[in-house]
């Protein structure tokens, strides 16, 4: 599955970033934020998302909890920690640098 | 939080599905809730497994989780065969634990150095050369103006150290009536601050203890006899003990304890009484030999030199002490003034019991290897099989991509926890199989103490061990395993034939190990029934001995009042009196001049003995007459025929007369009033040695007869067991007059016994090896040759069917294993032809090529095939080949 491998980079930052401004998401709702932030351009596949947050919680990233929702549910939330918040600093810039570097590639070309 | 959850994870498998599979659930329910249709939420979510598996590969430590996987499938599999593990398990346990308990023993007596300070600074010093016997020999003894010369003479490059051999000792405390034994070592004073030996209570002895003979009546207590005599009572300081032997006054005050890890410098002897060198009457006498030098060499002291100025140092002394000596023939003053002193490095400290068992422990050591190694083979071969009976599966996980290396793993952890579970048994049988074997080393008067810790030496040379177990018996089979090849294994064939080659190397293996195993067994134990069934030439039929002590010392005519009074005990039949008994391993011996010649080269050994002694014991008489009352010493003599071939030309010795010079330089003349058949003296070892018994009444210069300190009476009792008498006759013996009492009763049939318990201790273990290996190669025969049949049932039906004889059949199925074992016999015997000479000095009155050391074990691995076989063969032939063909 290439375009899971493509997108991994990107949606670590991604889930960083939502997670930044709005703590303690279930993965759904991460999911759902992706698309309604980036006007449905993104879009995260349940099947990378899942094994994402899990090794970024397994980084140290991100932690997780479980809590119950208004309608009785439990869901697993996640939210920033320190190292997620060095983390998302570092990606972000990251990845600044890289669109800057394709962008002026692509203005010379 | 990352890598201990990720560890803790692997433990948690169950619980981290389901926290997964219950957060997918929600995911599920979520999407629903916002219109999505649930079939289409699940599939966009995908194939459940594969995402819970994703999910749970990051939330674990990879390798680690499938060890745990791999630990409980590898349990599933030990536990299905319950019997081949149970047979892997047990073989290798008692391999694993013999080896474990031999290396604690050898360890203890050999190899782990003594708790003193800089113990890698520690020689021993010896002599050898040729002795006053005109025999080839080293000592380990000095005289103590000797020892203070060479004291002198090393002051500033070395500190000399004397230490007496240990002597177990009748002492008292307080009142005379309770003699009890304890084991006296007399040290220089200075050990204890030259060792940085520590009081455990009170004071240790100084330099000043030990200056002027006799000054310092003091003696020190080993912390174990304080545990054990005194319950470490702290009040024990201050205390008298009254030692008798060889004392000055024989009065000591307790001043002190000495620290717990310290047990003395013998290695297998444990001491209970510290007392300086000078309360030992000996330290005037330039003629007794009676401790070690030990010596602490100074930092950066050249070795070779300071031995060279202790050597001259000696001879000084041996040539300035033999200088008036005109008992000994020149030939043997010229040799024994010859002899050269060592210095050996003795970090572990020096004891008779290492001289003794250096050699035996080593030779049982690698016996107890071989048997490791015959039981890793069969492991191996198990292992191999079992691999082979799982070749299916293992194709089927190569199939669906599981790596070489996992299965390397897979394989090889099963090989860890089933060695795991020996070591752990074997351990148990190494507790209490070490203590075991040092208690067959017991004489029983003096009973072999060995510290035997089970620190982290022991701990770590058992996980070695274990170590290079599962990689003796498990890396061959796993890396076979993990070298399947799917399409062959998965088609229905694989070629069998590399297997069981590797099977039959393993079995050529074991047989050759076997046979060393059983060959050396077998010398060992011919040796113990050649020493134990030698004719000693007396009867120890029951002879009870009772070794006597009389405070002071007393005219040997109480010591007759005495045999007479315990002639009338009821169940006495004869009562006599000797020095010392029959093989005890002691002597005396001096040289001799017939007919007015120079001294004797070869020596004579002398007993003091009483009238009716020969009768008591069984020795015939071939001429003349026994002793009577009134015989003295030095006047009458019987000598056995020994003597009389060596000295006096046998032509009728009766009458004859020859002189003894004495130490004092009297010279003493002797008659011979009868010929006795020869019989053992000190040791059954050594060659018939010429013996002279005189009579116990000793006349001295004055007239007077002279008191006698010790003897021992020889008692023939009535009953067939004669220990049943030995409490009522040490009684009767202090009735009869006061002052005497028993010191020690043994029987002649413990102190002949006494004489082989190195052998009876090899005959017996290598035995038990010997019966070990053999069971284990079987066992391995049995294995290897059920699965071949196994693996060929198709063929052997399809040659049934086509009309193969059975003695055809037979043939087939043994012929691989035979040429193993023939193989295995052939590489056995070279290899114990050549193991023969390290083991030589063991060995008495037996060849590595008679006939029955040799056709013993061929015999018995013969047989233990046979038996293997049987019932392989028995499974081929019962093979159908109608029911063979139809599965086809």
């Amino acid at each position: 599955m290439p375009k899971t491998d493509s997108l991994q980079g990107s949606l670590d930052l991604l889930v960083l970033k939502i997670l930044s401004r709005r703590p303690r998401l279930h993965g759904y709702a991460i999911m759902s934020a992706i698309g309604e932030m980036s006007a449905d351009v993104l879009r995260a596949e349940e099947g990378s998302l899942y094994p994402a947050l899990h090794r970024m919680e397994e980084a140290g990233w991100i932690r997780a909890e479980w809590v119950t929702k208004d309608n009785g549910r439990r869901a697993r939330v996640y939210e920033l920690t320190a190292a997620g918040k060095r983390q998302l600093v570092a990606e972000e810039s990251r990845w600044v640098t890289v669109t800057s570097a394709v962008n002026r590639i692509l203005r010379t070309v | 939080m990352s890598l201990w959850s990720r560890i803790s994870n692997v433990f948690r498998g169950e619980c981290l599905n389901r926290d997964i599979e219950e957060e997918f659930e929600a995911h599920v329910a979520e999407a629903v809730e916002q219109g999505r249709d649930p079939e289409e939420a699940r599939r966009a979510l995908g194939a459940a497994i594969r995402q819970r598996q994703e999910s749970h590969d990051v939330r674990v430590i990879g390798w680690l989780d499938s060890l745990r996987a791999d630990l409980v499938f590898g349990w599933r599999q030990l536990k299905r065969n319950k019997v081949t593990s149970a047979a892997a398990i047990l073989s290798l346990a008692l391999a694993i634990g013999a080896c474990t308990s031999a290396f604690r023993l050898i360890d203890a007596l050999l190899l782990r150095p003594l708790p003193v300070k800089h113990p890698e600074r520690l020689y021993v010093l010896s002599r050898y050369g040729m002795g006053f016997d005109n025999k080839p020999g080293e000592w380990d003894s000095w005289a103590y103006p000797c020892f203070q010369l060479m004291r002198a003479a090393a002051k500033d490059e070395a500190e000399l150290i004397a230490v007496s051999y240990v002597s177990r000792t009748d002492i008292t405390y307080k009142t005379d009536n309770e003699i009890e034994k304890a084991n006296v070592q007399y040290v220089s004073g200075w050990l204890f601050p030259t060792y940085g030996i520590e009081p455990a209570l009170g004071r240790l002895f100084t330099e000043n203890d030990d200056l002027k003979p006799g000054a310092a009546p003091y003696a020190v207590l080993s912390y174990d006899y304080w545990t054990r005599r005194f319950g470490r009572d702290p009040h024990v300081i201050g205390r008298t003990l009254h030692v008798d032997d060889r004392v000055y006054g024989g009065v000591f005050e307790i001043i002190g304890v000495s620290e717990k890890k310290f047990t003395g410098t013998e290695p297998g002897t444990l001491v209970d009484i510290f007392v300086p060198t000078m309360m030992h009457n000996g330290v005037t006498r330039n003629d007794w030999t009676w401790f070690r030098t030990l010596a602490v060499v100074s930092p950066g002291v050249a070795i070779e030199p300071l031995r060279a100025k202790l050597e001259a140092v000696s001879h000084a002394f041996e040539a300035q002490r033999l200088s008036g000596e005109t008992g000994l023939s020149q030939e043997t003053l010229k040799n024994v003034l010859a002899n050269q002193v060592r210095m050996e490095p003795a970090p572990t400290g020096a004891s008779g019991m290492q001289q003794e068992y250096s050699h035996a422990l080593a030779a049982l050591a690698v016996l107890v290897l071989m048997v490791l190694l015959i039981a890793c083979a069969n492991v191996a071969n198990l292992m191999t099989a079992q691999a082979a009976a799982r070749a299916r599966e293992m194709a089927l996980r190569v199939s669906i991509g599981a790596g070489r290396w996992r299965l390397v793993q897979m394989v090889l952890v099963e090989s860890i926890l089933l060695a795991c579970l020996a070591a752990a048994s074997g351990a148990l049988f190494a507790w209490w199989s070490a203590p075991f074997v040092v208690s067959m080393i017991n004489p029983p008067d003096n009973p072999a103490r060995v510290i035997l810790p089970a620190d982290w030496r022991v701990l770590g040379f058992g996980i070695a061990l274990t170590l290079i177990v599962v990689l003796l018996f498990g890396l061959l089979p796993a890396l076979r395993a993990s070298s399947v090849k799917p399409v062959s294994i998965l088609k229905g064939g694989d070629d069998p034939h590399s297997r069981q080659r590797m099977m039959h190397g393993m079995i050529a293996l074991q047989v050759a190990f076997c046979f060393l195993v059983l060959f050396v067994a077998g010398l060992f134990v011919t040796t113990f029934e050649r020493l134990s069934n030698k004719s000693t030439g007396f009867s120890t039929e029951r002879i009870l001995l009772l070794e006597t002590t009389s405070r002071p010392a007393q005219s040997s005519l109480y010591w007759d009042q005495v045999a007479d009074h315990l002639r009338s005990v009821p169940g006495v039949e004869r009562v006599s009196q000797a020095s010392w008994a029959l093989l005890k391993g002691v002597g005396w011996n001096d040289s001799i001049s017939v007919n007015g010649g120079p001294p004797s080269v070869d020596l004579a050994y002398f007993l003091s003995v009483s009238p009716g002694f020969l009768e008591t014991m069984r020795i015939p008489l071939l001429a003349g007459r026994d002793f009577r009352e009134g015989d003295l010493y030095p006047n009458a003599a019987i000598v056995n025929e020994t003597f009389a071939r060596k000295f006096l030309n046998d032509a009728n010795p009766v009458g004859r007369a020859f002189v003894k010079a004495s130490d004092d330089g009297s010279r003493e003349r002797m008659q011979v009033i009868g010929v006795m058949r020869d019989a053992y003296y000190r040791g059954l070892r050594e060659p018939m040695l010429p013996v002279i018994f005189t009579p116990i009444h000793n006349m001295n210069k004055n007239g007077e007869m002279h008191p006698l300190k010790s003897d021992t009476f020889i008692v023939r009792t009535a009953s067939a067991n004669p220990m049943a008498l030995a409490s009522m006759l040490r009684q009767d013996v202090a009735k009869a007059r006061s002052g005497f009492h028993v010191s020690n009763v043994r029987t002649q049939l413990e102190l002949n016994q006494s004489q082989t318990i190195r052998e009876r201790l090899l005959a017996t273990l290598a035995f038990f090896f010997g019966a070990v290996a053999l069971l284990l190669a079987g066992v391995g025969l049995y294995g290897v040759l059920n699965y071949s049949v196994q693996q060929r049932e198709r063929e052997i039906g399809i040659r049934m069917a086509l009309g193969a004889r059975i003695g055809d059949v037979a043939r087939r199925v043994t012929a691989g294993i035979a040429f193993a074992v023939i193989v295995g016999t052939i590489a056995g015997l070279a290899l114990g032809m050549a193991s023969v000479r390290y083991v030589e000095s063991l060995l008495y009155e037996v060849k590595a090529t008679d006939a029955n050391v040799l056709a013993v074990p061929c015999l018995t691995i013969l047989l233990a095939v046979v038996i293997a076989a049987v019932p392989a063969v028995l499974r081929a032939l019962r093979i159908d080949p109608v029911a063979m063909l139809r599965v086809e």
